[in-house]
């Protein structure tokens, strides 16, 4: 397939895999940000021949797995007890809350939709002008622009009748968050190549000044990896802390400038808690004051939700890359996908489930 | 993709209702006019004529038996619709099991509100369906359910066949060598399902491989008999969870190529776009054949030579390491284990 098959060529792959092992000299710790990048190292065996030297720490870039339980709780409540039509992305609808997923909530009869996209969620709220509806709003600044753009067609469009239930995250202040920590090791980041095309490069350079820290914006192809590794073992073997784009194909340094318009339009930067990890500065979007008619945390106000986190689930120390999946002593015993004890084994983006799913074969 | 030329003109008679309703199904008159100008005229045979409460039938040798039910939605959509689907899913896991189908049953869950038209080009289909692959309706079923307790139409076929005399199909014959083999492209009828249930729309309409594939398995039998070791038809669940099914079973490993699983570019596009792995999106037009390894470049090229076959290929084997596991050794060199799918392949974020 043109434009994929290129970035998947065995040959390609081994050529640059010499070239990281004749570059590396000195142990480095390198974290890819995102979890669709954790998915392509582990299901394609990336992980097993890369040199000893480098060890690769998987990031927090997985939306599902940080969205707050009390989110996932109030989103089953909306769906159960206010006659809502929630609508999510795939992904959010087999992650535990406190007593039961979405999936189970749909089982037991509670109207919610699996979509692609926020725009059907608007079209279901125009045909259906009787029933309230409530989009869950989850993702980077990746799936930002399209839930912005949701809110602004239902508004043109005149609808009281949606909202969104927003739970976005922004990738940069994670990582400002990650490297404070004094507890971290991490010597270089890969970059999530998709927040790039939105937001463009500009919010990395101060990260990689201030923390003298190499980041090079990657996608996510097995070539686009590997690649991406290499030029941060380059700059690490040279002591450099630049910020480098190897997925040029698709990042424009400034940007989708659209997009970023219509998030502005839309949101505005607040703190916001991390699930399992805790509540990081300016490191979220809700909606704004402008818009606050089609945000579901005003619409449906609710403050006795008593989120339980399950003490047996480590997922925070998965995320923040001081424990990797096998560590964990519940790992593939007592939580896997068909049973889950947290957000990590269950989506697509999460680390224990790559473990799980692709589990090497030596 | 599939054989056309196969569609009996047959245009709707002239009924006194649009929609078919509670009364269909009550068992009393309507329920008779239904019956009388629908199914029965349309299906007509031998033994169906009887319109007994049963089928009384003669087969030889050892009987082959299956049942499945068919809950599509849309039960129209590209290359097929859910009467064709109903006849071929029953007719193939008959064929699977070494077995020449002859007779099936048909029963329909109808909710109240279905066009009278739709219900007519369902029979339409089964008809043509059934004439393809050379079956029997002798017996069937109708209820009508009310509004919002259905979709539309469920189906449930069940079939008997004669097990061929030469077939000695069963997991336990599987031996460590043995070669598998995929009788088609892999995934299509998933993502020209989901296609037109998300109503998104590609340069190229997939379609639908849903085919009657016992002629393809006679043949097989006829030529290589007992060196066929088992066939499997990969539906819900895809090639992975099928192929999972037979590692558990025998115990033993079986390791794919995956630059070797025959998938069309357009469908493999389409996954590619929705986040969908093509190993775990279900089939209706492929089977899996693990054969004698000596056998297994014969075996491709007779099926190669077969329309609905035509992308035969060998994509792995069964091995003793890792015993009831399937791995993948994947473009770049690398092996991964493919496991089972936990449920349903679900839309990702980005």
């Amino acid at each position: 397939m043109k434009y994929l098959s290129e970035y998947r060529d065995p040959d390609l792959a081994l050529k640059l895999l010499e070239e990281i092992k004749r570059t590396v000299t000195k142990p480095w710790k390198i974290m890819e940000v995102c979890g669709g990048q954790t998915h392509a190292l582990v299901k394609n065996g990336i992980l097993n021949v890369l040199p000893e030297k480098i060890t690769m720490v998987h990031g927090p870039g997985c939306p599902v797995c940080v969205t707050p339980l009390h989110l996932i709780d109030k989103a089953i409540y909306l769906a159960e007890e206010k006659n809502v039509v929630l609508c999510s992305f795939g992904d959010m609808i087999r992650v535990p809350g406190s007593k039961k997923s979405l999936l189970e909530a749909k089982a037991q009869g509670a109207d919610i939709r699996i979509l692609y996209s926020p725009l059907e969620a608007v079209n279901i709220a125009k045909e259906n002008p009787d029933k309230e509806v409530v989009f869950f709003a989850v993702g980077f600044e990746t799936t930002a622009p399209a839930n912005a753009l949701s809110v602004l067609h239902a508004d043109k469009l005149g609808l009281k009748n949606y909202a969104i239930l927003s739970s976005h995250v922004l990738v940069p202040p994670a990582i400002e968050a990650i490297m404070s920590d004094e507890e971290t090791m991490i010597n270089g980041f890969l970059a999530a190549g998709h927040v790039c095309t939105i937001m463009g490069m500009e919010e990395y350079y101060p990260i990689a000044e201030k923390y003298k820290v190499p980041i090079v914006v990657t996608g996510f192809e097995p070539i686009d990896i590997l690649q991406g590794i290499l030029m941060v073992v380059k700059q690490l073997e040279l002591g450099k802390a630049k910020v480098e784009n190897q997925y040029a194909r698709v990042v424009k340094e400034e940007g989708n400038i659209n997009a970023k318009e219509v998030i502005s339009q839309v949101f505005t930067v607040q703190d916001q808690l991390w699930r399992g990890i805790d509540i990081i500065p300016k490191s979220g979007l809700g909606v704004n004051q402008k818009f606050q008619g089609f945000d579901a945390e005003k619409k449906f106000p609710l403050t006795n939700l008593r989120a339980k986190e399950n003490k047996e689930c480590i997922a925070g120390l998965i995320m923040k890359g001081i424990k990797k999946p096998v560590e964990c002593r519940h790992f593939g015993k007592k939580c896997k996908p068909q049973n889950p004890l947290g957000a990590p084994m269950v989506s697509s983006e999460g680390a224990c489930a790559a473990y799980y799913n692709f589990s090497v074969i030596t | 993709m599939k054989n056309k030329q196969f569609n009996t003109q047959c245009p709707m008679p002239k009924f006194d209702f649009d929609i078919i309703t509670l009364g269909h199904g009550s068992g009393g008159l309507l329920t008779n006019k239904l019956l009388d100008s629908g199914v029965f005229t349309i299906l007509s045979n031998d033994e169906l004529d009887k319109r007994h409460d049963g089928a009384i039938l003669k087969i030889d040798g050892d009987i082959a038996f299956s049942t499945d039910s068919f809950v599509i939605t849309p039960i129209f959509f590209p290359g097929g619709d859910i009467g064709e689907l109903a006849v071929n899913g029953t007719v193939n896991d008959v064929a699977m099991c070494g077995a020449i189908p002859k007779y099936i049953s048909l029963s329909f869950i109808v909710e109240e509100g279905l066009l009278m038209e739709e219900f007519w080009n369902i029979l339409v289909s089964i008809k043509n369906a059934c004439d393809k692959a050379g079956v029997l309706v002798v017996t069937g079923d109708t209820k009508v359910v009310d509004k919002g307790k259905g979709d539309k139409i469920f189906i449930n076929t069940t079939g008997i066949g004669e097990v061929h005399p030469k077939a000695a199909i069963a997991t336990k014959n599987i031996n460590v060598g043995d070669k598998i083999i995929v009788s088609n492209q892999i995934a299509t009828h998933g993502i020209a399902i989901l296609s037109v249930r998300e109503g998104l729309k590609f340069e190229t309409t997939v379609e639908s491989d849903t085919t009657n594939l016992n002629y393809s398995i006679l043949k097989l039998l006829d030529k290589f008999g007992t060196d066929i070791h088992l066939f499997r038809d990969p539906t819900r669940g895809g090639l992975s969870s099928t192929l999972n099914e037979i590692a558990r079973d025998t115990r033993t490993g079986i390791v794919l190529q995956e630059r070797k699983i025959p998938v069309a570019v357009q469908v493999k596009a389409a996954c590619e776009i929705l986040g969908l792995d093509p190993l775990y999106t279900a089939n209706e037009g492929v089977f899996i054949a693990i054969v004698a390894a000596d056998i297994a470049d014969e075996v491709v090229k007779t099926l190669s030579m077969l329309d609905n076959c035509k992308h035969a290929t060998i994509i792995g084997e069964v091995v003793a390491e890792h015993p009831s596991k399937v791995v993948i050794t994947n473009t770049m060199g690398g092996n991964r284990v493919v496991s089972m799918q936990v449920g349903e392949q679900l839309p990702r974020i980005c």
